[in-house]
């Protein structure tokens, strides 16, 4: 089976039977019980390709995205990096690869340390991967404080001074200082107020344009992935049950959770009567494989 | 959504009138909500609409009066049921909060007791507000716990908090506050902490309770999307005021406030990659706010006025109020 994208020959970032267990014991005598956090998880993300991941708490959506970084270490599977065995890598080829490959968070204000300047934080990652001279990286951080829409003056504040929306142009700064060629974003714009959103994903947008960077989105919200994404994989309860290209998955959605998902999409519009589907985890079978239902549409039915 | 009879017709069961919560900042009172009126009947849902910082939780906490020190409630009226509420003492209050109005938050985690069962929280409820003795109390918790269509109730009854998924928490909390059957409900972001598929169904939910049981609902969300789907009409806060507000389908079709305009168009929609319409600039904090309009400096339509003054709120056609210099008073 593969699930490459229509129009992108070589992909970037390949995930071949991705699993990731976690052990819970319940009570400190309790007996612990295995949970398949992300469960036999493949798809394949072309270059400069925006490839969303969604799904409901508790999906594996987040637990995927950390995988393929090897923030958390996957418990079986193969994530392949421009053809290359991420997990196999050592610790030094890993730190190396990082540079390639790096992680914008959901909430800045908890990813960036408040004491810390968020120029200096920017910078942080040049320093740790020891490139250039201190005025180099200096000159590096000013540079990527414009490419996000930041006045470079605001390099010398910290991140409680900032709003929200600008605390996460130096989310996205930090990430990009590196110049990596595959970001994941997970829930980039879910902490912001609404009338900020807007800017961060149009920056998102143009970032991508720019830099030609390839995307992968983790988001809950669907009106955003329906926006900005090529392509779309739908989560539930650890299994992709549908992947598509997203002008597909939103016009003829085939999985019933994607179907009773995209009923529950809040619309702003009250003339749109909402026609809710209760999903019935009953009435589909949880271990069935993805199979092509149209061309480029897979669907676990 | 069902039609929502003219405001004349009944006599509103909440008014607010210049409602204004102030802060002591530095040695300086800032209005976190200023100026505050709206009205809402038994049956119909308001939907209290904006981004973080623009008033709308310091509002409900205000018509609870239970904004937290150093804040407190500088001017204005609430009214309920003919009830002036600030006249009363606290321990009218206390009687006021649960039994004439119910109020569900964002978080149910941290309001339910863990260490008592989801059918005591319920009768502890009806028994403190003289509503019965334990055991008739403890049959209604199964009654009320059907109400808000929890499967099983008879056994979820015995059951303690964590046991139950975010929704079911979410479910048995709306089941608490609507125990003494309260005239009012306030919820502020009911649903924000919870998975889309599940929103929906406290939504609908939400909207069924106030149209079969007269109940009236304020509904406080940063979602536009949720008060949509929930409201009968909708107001828009912007830096502790009310810029804008109308009935749903009015707001939504046609927004007249430069910010409701703005923020309706900045919704992903339209042309998939298609640059979005973006507010510029950032939120402003209360504390920075001038004497004109709170939107003006991110505003497209700004007029040398709105620096200066505030543009006072003028009625329009159609049961609808603005705060705008653009909108001269033209009522219908």
């Amino acid at each position: 089976m593969t699930l490459a994208p229509a129009s992108h020959a070589v992909p970037l970032l390949e995930v071949h039977h991705l699993v990731k267990e976690f052990t819970r014991r319940r009570g400190f005598f309790g007996r612990s019980t295995v949970v398949r956090a992300v469960d036999d998880v493949s798809f394949d993300i072309g270059e400069g390709e925006t490839f969303g991941l969604v799904g409901e708490s508790g999906s594996g959506k987040t637990t995927t995205g950390r995988c393929i970084l090897r923030l958390v270490e996957p418990t079986a599977g193969e994530v392949r990096f421009r053809g290359e065995d991420v997990l196999a890598f050592p610790r030094e080829r890993l730190r190396r690869a990082r540079r390639d490959m790096q992680i914008v968070f959901q909430d800045p204000a908890s990813s960036l340390n408040p004491r810390m300047r968020v120029g200096a934080a920017v910078g942080e990652p040049l320093a740790i991967h020891r490139l250039g001279t201190r005025a180099e990286r200096r000159a590096r951080v000013e540079e990527v404080f414009t490419l996000v829409g930041l006045d470079p003056a605001l390099a010398r504040r910290h991140p409680r001074e900032l709003s929200g929306g600008q605390r996460q142009r130096v989310g996205l700064a930090r990430a990009l200082v590196l110049s990596p060629s595959l970001v994941v974003a997970d829930e980039p714009v879910s902490s912001l107020d609404v009338s900020v959103q807007a800017q961060v994903i149009n920056l998102l947008m143009d970032l991508q344009a720019r830099l030609r960077l390839t995307y992968l989105l983790i988001a809950h919200d669907l009106r955003i992935v329906r926006h900005v994404c090529d392509r779309v994989a739908v989560m539930y309860l650890g299994r992709i049950v549908e992947v598509a290209a997203a002008a597909s998955l939103f016009a003829s959605p085939r999985h019933p959770y994607t179907q009773a998902l995209l009923s529950a999409m809040p619309v702003a519009d009250p003339s749109v009567t909402p026609a809710r589907l209760v999903l019935d985890p009953a009435s589909f079978d949880r271990s069935a494989p993805l199979r092509e239902v149209s061309p480029g549409h897979w669907a676990a039915v | 959504m069902t039609e929502t009879p003219p405001a004349d017709a009944r006599t509103p069961l909440l008014v607010v009138e210049h409602l204004t919560t102030t802060f002591d900042v530095g040695g300086r009172h800032v209005a976190a909500v200023d100026d505050v009126s709206f009205e809402l009947s038994r049956g119909e849902s308001l939907g209290l609409v904006g981004e973080s910082g623009c008033g709308k939780s310091m509002t409900a906490l205000s018509i609870l009066r239970l904004v937290p020190p150093p804040g407190r409630i500088a001017g204005g009226r609430i009214v309920l049921d003919g009830l002036d509420l600030h006249t009363l003492d606290e321990a009218e209050m206390r009687t006021v909060r649960g039994a004439r109005i119910g109020f569900v938050f964002q978080e149910p985690v941290s309001a339910l007791n863990p260490v008592q069962t989801i059918g005591d929280q319920i009768a502890e409820t009806i028994v403190v507000h003289g509503g019965g003795s334990w055991r008739e109390a403890r049959e209604q918790a199964v009654d009320l716990l059907a109400s808000v269509r929890i499967p099983d109730p008879a056994r979820r009854v015995h059951d303690y908090p964590h046991r139950l998924s975010g929704g079911l928490r979410q479910r048995a909390m709306l089941a608490i506050a609507l125990a003494c059957r309260p005239a009012l409900l306030v919820a502020d972001e009911p649903t924000t902490a919870l998975d889309a598929t599940i929103q929906a169904e406290i939504l609908d939910l939400l909207a069924s309770l106030s149209h079969q049981n007269q109940l009236a609902l304020l509904l406080i969300s940063h979602d536009l999307g949720v008060v949509a789907r929930a409201a009968d009409r909708v107001a828009v806060m912007y830096g502790g005021r009310i810029v804008e507000e109308a009935p749903v389908a009015a707001l939504f079709a046609d927004p007249h406030h430069p910010y409701t305009r703005g923020l309706l168009a900045s919704l992903p929609g339209g042309q998939p990659g298609s640059r979005l319409r973006a507010i510029p600039g950032a939120v402003p904090t209360i504390d920075r706010l001038g004497p004109g309009c709170p939107f003006a400096e991110r505003c497209d339509q700004r007029h040398e006025a709105c620096d200066t003054s505030m543009p006072p709120v003028t009625r329009r056609p159609g049961g609808r109020r603005v705060r705008c210099v653009l909108y001269p008073d033209r009522p219908a």
